[in-house]
């Protein structure tokens, strides 16, 4: 075993030349397990987009759907909640949706929707994730009577208008989750899908 | 990087345990082939452990559910067909490489004196290994898996008093079921992985305790220079380090070979029956266990039942595996390796390899007459290996090897298998009276054996 | 202490089973299924038929009909052609079907065939599916070459016709004569010609196999790549041992 005759630069080639190829294969095994923990097709097929038929809904009623394991609302606004969401924009934190990540670009207007009567949104509080819960009634006794209608979380008290925009002073930092959707007829939605994709 | 590494140095041993057991453990420079299996079966373990636990992220201990998760993980987890492979293939591999390690350890000695604790490590890992495998097996949930458990755990039921007891025990149940589906996923997945992590462990530990043995049997920490390096060895990192790379990626493309091209491996490492979901009412036409069993599987058919018990078949099967124990104290010769024992020594060496492999292939057919006929002469030859090997391997009986004997031996079971085979039904008292025969060329065997006539071992083995 | 001893009983009936088992099992002759993972024509012809006429007892629960775009289909094909209009093509292909109802229909409940083909073979499913006869004794009236007395009717009659068997007589090493099926015979017309029916059967049994297992293809595919990789490795690993171990006298 003599040190003498070496040649220091071949292996040194060799010994990287193997590390890279072992960090390669490193690599590529490492690839597919870690993959495997992405969701699977059964989860896809589960959070797969919603079709919603909207012609039974009622003017002032809400309808409740599954989609991607939330709970989405969507509710038919009748004339009066729509005229009131105007009247109370210096109480909400957010009144114009200005934080884009709370709803599609489509969706950044007055009434957070497409059509201005369905109030389309993911009924998952942004707080710490209860489900708010939905009340129409204006001027409710237990939550004052400049109470426009909305939603009210029942974890923390946060509350939500009925374009779902927090109103200030709510433990909620931001509005409520508008899910990306398109209208597939007049009374059809389909709820997970962009018009664009 | 210096400091660092100081800093770690101050409060853990990391450059002591590297130059312990890496870069100034010295090994033998001799290793050849069949060195290479010791380190590939770290490698598999790690396999197995790495895609093991992918599994879990997706698998379902219920009996309900369990056959279809293994399909979700074959479809709708991405890549799961390829962990799954992986595992499967992974469990075969496993005891290739080590029934090709304990080859090794009785070509070489590698068994005896100073290095018995690290033999019976070894054979510890072994029983824990299948049992590992067993359990594992149950877990796919198809026909294969649900007989198979069924067939092994009854087998405990034919221990002598206790033993329905202890099936019931074993499964919780009075049939193979989801308690004990649940458990089996247990015992695979956590118990039994932690025991043999642990084992592999004091293994290696009381390996470089003593220093690997080698092809010569040279004592590798006898004989030192001046700076107490071993004069006949090389430090393990960087020469064995670039040569176990070198066995690892050859080993590599036989398995990736096999997940990606032959998975099934001809129904040998995945069974056809186990893609048929496990049902308790229907028992498919043949069952047979993994090939890694049928020669123990082929042992416990061979003997025939007594007084209407199957113990002593299972008592034979459990003494098949359990004897290995006893190999550092069964043999009585001088040397080590077969690189200087005589002919007799290698003789026993053949037939027993011929018998462990006959037998594993006898476990897989369906047990026809002459095939258990078969199975009762080979493993004859299989008990002979061990249990006459104090008289075969002690050289102070030295003498010539009185070869007519071994060819009584070989003669016998010949002719049996040609009257067997020409006869449409089986010639019940001759053959029986054939393997009697057989059976007493062994038994008589330490009256006439002479000893194994044993060359010099070389001065570098012999020098104290 | 009754399941006890039937345990006992079981040990000792597995132990002999195999015994008995090769003593009938005289080799059932099977057809070679023309499968091609590849030929995906083909693979889409076989999923309609397989929806069209098998998935009303059958189901396939692992498999999704959204795989069927790795065989060349898109999803509004999938749901066009292949769906009722309740499912999703995220869906898995089950059933309706009560199994009870089933059950009493049958005999014995349809079984999944996600993985038919993984645990009787291609080739037994292609000569099952071209082997049923007319059997006035069975209730069903139809009895099968490859799976005798079998409790599922011929569904395909309409397009195969009626098949009748012709006998032959062959003496076993006992003396004993018996009766066997030498070949089937066509003796009512289907809406198919028999060439015309074998190759349906033969696109089915090809999708079948497929939906055995969708990754094979990709299997394949990687393996190649994973080899090649490894042959580099190999010379790579193979010239860093020769290097380092020239140290070695």
């Amino acid at each position: 075993m003599s040190d003498l005759n070496v040649d220091k630069s071949k292996r040194r080639f060799l010994v990287m030349a193997s590390s890279a190829v072992g960090g390669v294969a490193a690599a590529g095994v490492a690839i597919p397990f870690v993959v495997s923990m992405m969701p699977s097709a059964r989860a896809l097929a589960a959070g797969a987009p919603v079709e919603v038929d909207l012609s039974k809904l009622e003017p002032g009623a809400i309808l409740t759907v599954e989609w991607r394991g939330k709970p989405v609302w969507i509710v038919n606004r009748n004339k009066e909640m729509l005229d009131l969401l105007a009247k109370h924009e210096d109480k909400l934190s957010d009144p114009a949706s200005d934080n884009s990540n709370q709803q599609p670009e489509y969706c950044k207007n007055p009434t957070r929707s497409i059509k201005p009567e369905y109030l389309i949104a993911v009924g998952i509080c942004t707080h710490l994730g209860c489900s708010p819960t939905f009340r129409k009634e204006i001027g409710a006794a237990d939550l004052g009577n400049d109470w426009p209608g909305g939603f009210f979380c029942p974890c923390h008290g946060s509350r939500f208008d009925l374009a779902a925009r927090v109103f200030n002073g709510s433990p909620a930092p931001t509005n409520l989750v508008i899910p990306p959707h398109k209208y597939l007829s007049e009374t059809k939605v389909l709820i997970g899908e962009d018009a664009k994709a | 990087m210096n400091k660092l590494l100081a800093w770690v140095d101050a409060r853990f041993p990391l450059t002591a345990h590297w130059t312990a057991h890496l870069s100034e453990y010295y090994a033998p420079k001799n290793f050849n082939f069949w060195y290479f299996f010791g380190s590939l079966a770290m490698l598999v373990l790690v396999i197995q452990v790495v895609s093991g636990i992918f599994l879990t992220m997706h698998y379902k201990p219920d009996a309900e559910l369990a056959f279809a998760s293994v399909e979700y993980i074959m479809r709708d987890v991405e890549w799961g067909w390829l962990i799954r492979y992986i595992h499967s293939t992974g469990a075969s591999a496993f005891f290739i490489v080590v029934y090709l390690h304990m080859f090794r350890g009785l070509m070489y000695g590698s068994y005896r004196g100073p290095r018995e604790l690290i033999w019976i490590f070894g054979v510890l890992i072994f029983l824990v290994l299948m049992g590992e495998a067993f359990f594992g097996y149950l877990l796919p949930w198809g026909q294969m898996s649900f007989w198979g458990a069924q067939v092994i755990v009854n087998l405990f039921a034919t221990v002598p008093f206790i033993g329905e007891e202890l099936s019931i025990l074993i499964r919780g149940d009075f049939v193979v079921s989801d308690a004990t589906l649940n458990r089996f996923f247990a015992f695979h997945v956590i118990a039994f992985p932690l025991v043999l992590i642990g084992l592999v462990t004091v293994h290696i530990l009381a390996l470089h305790e003593v220093g690997s043995n080698n092809p010569d049997g040279v004592e590798i920490k006898k004989l030192k220079d001046e700076k107490g390096v071993p004069l006949d060895g090389i430090p393990f990192h960087p020469y064995y380090s670039v040569k176990d790379i070198l066995g690892a990626v050859v080993f590599l493309i036989a398995f990736s070979a096999i997940v990606f091209f032959a998975p099934e491996m001809g129904g040998y490492f995945i069974e056809a029956n186990n893609f048929i979901p496990a049902d308790p009412l229907k028992t498919p036409e043949h069952i047979a266990p993994v090939w890694y069993f049928t020669p123990y599987y082929a042992v416990l058919r061979a003997v025939p039942p007594v007084l209407g018990s199957q113990f002593p078949g299972v008592a034979a099967m459990g003494l098949a595996v359990l004897i290995f124990f006893a190999l550092p104290w069964l043999d009585k010769a001088k040397v080590k390796s077969i690189r200087y024992r005589g002919a007799t020594y290698k003789w026993f060496l053949a037939a027993f390899v011929v018998s462990f492999i006959g037998l594993g292939w006898l476990g897989i057919l369906p047990a026809t007459p002459l095939y258990t006929w078969i199975a009762r002469v080979l493993s004859v030859v299989y008990f002979a290996f061990f249990l006459l090997m104090p008289w075969y391997t002690d050289s102070s009986r030295v003498g010539k090897p009185n070869a007519k004997w071994f060819i009584v031996a070989l003669v016998v079971p010949a002719i049996g298998v040609v009257l067997n085979a020409a006869q449409a039904k089986p010639l019940p008292y001759v053959t029986e009276l054939l393997f009697f025969v057989h059976l007493a060329c062994f038994v008589l065997m330490p009256m006439y054996l002479k000893g194994d006539q044993t060359k010099p071992e070389p001065q570098r083995v012999t020098d104290k | 202490m009754k399941k006890v001893s039937f345990a006992k009983g079981l040990l000792q009936a597995l132990l002999m089973l195999p015994l008995t088992a090769f003593a009938s099992g005289a080799a059932i002759h099977l057809d070679r299924a023309p499968v091609n993972h590849q030929d995906n024509e083909s693979l889409q012809r076989g999923a309609a038929v397989f929806v069209n006429y098998c998935l009303s007892c059958h189901s396939a629960g692992s498999m999704r009909y959204s795989r069927m775009t790795d065989i060349g289909l898109t999803e509004p094909q999938i749901k066009e052609n292949l769906l009722y209009a309740a499912e999703k093509p995220g869906s898995t292909m089950a059933i309706a079907m009560r199994t009870k109802e089933a059950k009493a229909w049958f005999g014995a409940t349809p079984p999944d065939l996600s993985v038919i083909t993984r645990s009787r073979g291609a080739d037994w499913v292609y000569t099952y599916l071209r082997g049923f006869y007319r059997d006035d004794s069975r209730p069903t009236g139809w009895n099968n070459t490859v799976f005798d007395k079998v409790g599922m009717p011929h569904v395909l009659h309409d397009l195969q016709g009626q098949m009748v068997p012709v006998y032959k007589t062959e003496t076993d090493h006992e003396g004993k004569t018996h009766q066997l099926i030498e070949r089937l015979e066509l003796a009512q017309p289907g809406k198919m010609t028999l060439a015309e029916y074998d190759g349906l059967v033969a696109d089915l049994v090809n999708y079948m196999n497929w939906m055995g297992e969708p990754a094979k293809g990709e299997r394949l595919n990687i393996g190649i790549a994973v080899l090649l990789f490894l042959g580099i490795f190999f010379v790579i690993a193979f010239y860093l041992k020769k290097e380092f171990w020239k140290d070695v006298h």
